[in-house]
């Protein structure tokens, strides 16, 4: 041992002998896969989530305290960029569900094959890209429709 | 056991930090299932949510007044934002607990726990004021 940091390195196998661990490589030598692209994305999503709905919150304060506090969150639900917000939680949401349903079935012993894992990537994508647009286009839609009925009312 | 075989430790570990180094962290399980188990609790509730999403969508405010005032609504709604921010709050600290380390550590998690407390109790109040107010609706 010539180097006081290998100590670090020292660790021990079942059966209680000495050996040195292996040193994890750096993350930019490894080759681009998608499984590694969707487990941080399902993190980022999470947290994308979560400020959306501390933002929700919001939404439901203004509900409770009255018509203008509502219609000055209106402002923002009815404003492009507020709509882009609400889109992005949307995928955000769909996406670490749909990666959350995944890990559910991880952890109960389904689908953790490698070449499982590598067949499903693809297919969460679709889903979470196929649910997101169903949904931002279907609620987009009805509060479209809802406004004008009242506007002609 | 091969008594030629002795295990040599050449580094300045005393054998009692070498025993602590030894095995399980003894706590964590608690926190991993506590965040699959609210997991599972969220997937009905997000089905509930979406449609009353498109229920909602779109709607004055006094709709959500109306609609936030029958009890049905009110229960899952709480139950919504109670697990929602209790699941925030176990997954942003497997956040920190990767990425904060050293002093930082014990700070960061007691300010996280704290503002998921707050914005839940926020939620939650805000939930109660829609179901606990006096009904707009004529005849009621």
């Amino acid at each position: 041992m010539q180097d006081v940091r290998d100590a670090l390195y020292i660790g021990h196998r079942s059966d209680g002998t000495l050996t040195r661990r292996p040193m994890s490589p750096h993350l930019q030598v490894y080759r681009f896969r998608l499984s590694m692209f969707l487990s941080i994305a399902n993190r980022a999503a999470g947290v994308a989530a979560a400020a959306g709905s501390a933002l929700g919150v919001c939404w439901l304060n203004a509900a409770s305290k009255g018509p203008e506090s509502f219609k000055k969150v209106q402002k923002v639900t009815r404003n492009p960029l507020g709509k882009l917000a609400l889109a992005g939680w949307t995928l955000a949401l769909v996406y670490h569900f749909v990666a959350g349903l995944r890990h559910l079935a991880w952890d109960a012993g389904y689908r953790f094959e490698k070449k499982q894992i590598n067949e499903d990537g693809p297919v969460a994508v679709g889903v979470t890209v196929g649910a997101t647009l169903v949904l931002v286009a279907s609620i987009f839609g009805v509060a479209a429709c809802r406004s004008r009925k009242k506007k002609a009312s | 056991m091969n008594a030629s075989h002795t295990p040599r430790i050449d580094v300045m570990r005393s054998q009692l930090g070498r025993a602590r180094g030894l095995g399980s962290a003894k706590t964590g399980v608690d926190h991993w299932w506590l965040e699959r188990m609210s997991a599972v609790a969220l997937v009905p509730l997000s089905g509930w949510f979406v449609l009353q999403v498109l229920r909602l969508a779109g709607a004055e405010q006094q709709d959500v007044v109306e609609w936030g005032g029958k009890p049905a609504n009110a229960s899952m709604l709480l139950a919504l934002m109670i697990l929602t921010f209790y699941h925030m709050q176990l997954g942003l600290q497997v956040i920190i607990d990767d990425y904060v380390h050293g002093k930082a550590h014990l700070p960061a998690s007691l300010l996280l726990k704290g503002a998921a407390l707050l914005i839940g109790l926020f939620a939650v109040i805000a939930v109660l004021k829609l179901a606990l107010a006096p009904s707009t609706k004529a005849g009621a």
